[in-house]
């Protein structure tokens, strides 16, 4: 089953990181999904840019474009990782050792029904 | 992250909001202040033990109040001390404020807590250390080494912008949608202000310096999230992502000023660009230009072109002329001549500036672009004492051995040694 784990954060905490902590927590990261990656479990991985820079269209007869993220909430989807796994302990043993790497903030695990895997090369 | 490590970037995050709405309390930037110190100290022994509340700010606002308010209490009559467990039981307390600290209300808070800072009486130097102090929470000591003076100088210089800001009525009542935006513009400024300071640095204190233009993108950042459809404030978050991206360019290993055409755009910060990119884009979309949006878009044709010679001057060229419009000034008259050399030659471009001289006769940047002009003119001599004057008028060691450095060519090209071909 494929699992994508969606991360949220307090993004006015995450913008406070220093560029020594922020590349400390990214190092961290990068140590989980290489072992991820050999397993041959990882898929896309994608961080986003701020919800600043995010625009929502509200769909409707006459959809409607608006400033600033969908969900106004305290804690802001800041980006996500596809991974294989057995089943849902598994996905969360991926998320706890993600955790482990970068405390603070919530995964959401949630189940792949479809996935298009792209033709996009980063 | 270590557990300090998250508990530091948890209360920076928080800053802002917490000492806005304590400030709402108690009237009093002291006080504010001090109440957030109060509840940090006590945070930093509660949350490792008891783990991060659900709501950081609304703690702290909680925890701060109750000190202050005993504090004052016991100012007045000798009370014994309350116990800890009355205040540090705070999930109900929590559950109560957060409800009450709906979304207007803070981001008034944090407006009114950085309009304060920007008030009209302080000089802009007072202005920014302020900010930097109250709204940033950076010490005394990193503002003064980020101002290159002593840290009693800096004191007494936040010292004495509180005083005067005490002095001053500040309104506290909600503010009305134009004196919303009237504050908004104003806080605006002094976002850009802070950034100056860092971005103006020379080579020799950029890393001391570096710092301020994080701390004012983080401030643009902050405001964008709380005025999310407000086309300028787009602008300035997008202008000051464009400029910074060039940050690791700007400068030589000697720390000599190294100019936008010579430098190494492998080192532009791709990531910040994409950022810069994205929010003018969106901005655009609004079609209500402002001074901000069209220094973005010029600083986004920068960043768009992979070499100098892709940069599309005309466009350019017809921004500054738009920003001469909304914002005549001679220094922005002076970036537009240097546009219009690229365009329709140095002739053209130097006809134009020296009508400014008046009013920019003390101004380094004045002599060091008509001195390139005059050079590229084949005027030699003209060039050296624009040049001569650039240095004596330069403001850092960086812009002094730059201006040095076209001298230096100058003298190369005027020796007998063969005719070169003109560049």
């Amino acid at each position: 089953m494929l699992y994508a784990i969606l991360c949220y954060h307090d993004e006015d905490v995450t913008g406070s990181w220093t560029r020594e902590q922020d590349a400390a927590v990214m190092k961290k990261l990068a140590v989980v999904q290489d072992g991820l990656t050999k397993q041959g479990r990882l898929g896309p991985v994608a961080r986003l840019l701020p919800t600043t820079s995010a625009t929502t269209l509200r769909k409707g007869e006459s959809p409607l474009v608006i400033d600033g993220p969908y969900a106004e909430t305290k804690e802001q989807l800041l980006g996500f990782y596809v991974v294989d796994c057995a089943n849902l302990d598994a996905a969360l043993d991926v998320a706890r050792d993600l955790g482990a790497a970068n405390p603070g903030g919530a995964y959401e695990i949630r189940p792949v029904g479809v996935l298009n895997p792209g033709s996009l090369k980063p | 992250m270590t557990d300090s490590a998250w508990i530091d970037a948890a209360l920076t995050s928080a800053r802002p909001q917490a000492v806005g709405a304590l400030l709402r309390y108690f009237r009093n930037l002291d006080t504010a202040e001090e109440a957030f110190q109060n509840a940090c100290l006590r945070a930093l022994k509660s949350w490792p033990e008891n783990g991060p509340p659900r709501d950081p700010a609304g703690w702290l606002i909680m925890v701060g109040r109750n000190v202050a308010i005993d504090d004052i209490r016991r100012g007045r009559r000798q009370e014994p001390l309350p116990d800890d467990e009355a205040i540090s039981d705070l999930d109900d307390a929590e559950e109560r404020l957060a409800e009450r600290l709906d979304g207007s209300h803070y981001r008034d808070d944090i407006l009114r807590l950085l309009f304060i800072c920007c008030h009209p009486d302080l000089p802009a130097t007072q202005q920014i250390a302020l900010a930097l102090r109250i709204v940033s929470g950076l010490t005394v000591k990193q503002i003064a080494r980020a101002f290159l003076v002593s840290e009693a100088a800096m004191e007494q210089r936040i010292t004495r912008a509180k005083a005067r800001v005490a002095e001053a009525e500040v309104p506290f009542e909600t503010p009305g949608a134009v004196e919303r935006s009237e504050r908004l513009a104003a806080v605006a400024a002094m976002v850009y202000l802070i950034f100056n300071e860092g971005y103006s640095a020379g080579g020799d204190n950029a890393d001391i310096r570096a710092p301020l233009c994080e701390e004012a993108i983080r401030l643009a950042r902050l405001l964008l999230r709380l005025f999310q459809s407000e086309p300028e404030i787009m602008g300035l978050t997008a202008l000051l992502l464009l400029q910074h991206a060039r940050a690791a360019a700007r400068f030589d290993a000697d720390g000599a000023l190294v100019l936008l055409d010579d430098q190494d755009r492998s080192l532009w910060s791709q990531k910040m660009i994409a950022e810069g990119l994205a929010l003018i884009d969106k901005a655009m979309r609004h079609r209500d230009s402002g001074p901000y949006q069209l220094q973005a878009a010029i600083a986004a044709l920068h960043a768009r072109a992979a070499r100098p010679e892709d940069t599309d001057w005309t466009q350019i060229d017809l921004l500054y002329g738009a920003l001469e419009v909304m914002r005549p000034s001679p220094v922005v008259t002076l970036n537009r001549a240097v546009a219009v050399s690229k365009v329709r030659g140095p002739e053209a471009a130097l006809a134009m500036i020296e009508p400014l001289e008046p009013r920019l006769s003390n101004y380094f940047h004045f002599f060091g672009v008509r001195g390139a002009f005059l050079m590229q003119l084949g005027r030699n001599d003209e060039a050296r004492v624009a040049f001569d004057r650039a240095i004596a008028l330069a403001n850092t060691s960086a812009e002094a051995a730059h201006i040095r450095m076209h001298l230096d060519r100058l003298m190369r090209d005027s020796q007998p040694r063969g005719a070169k071909a003109g560049k």
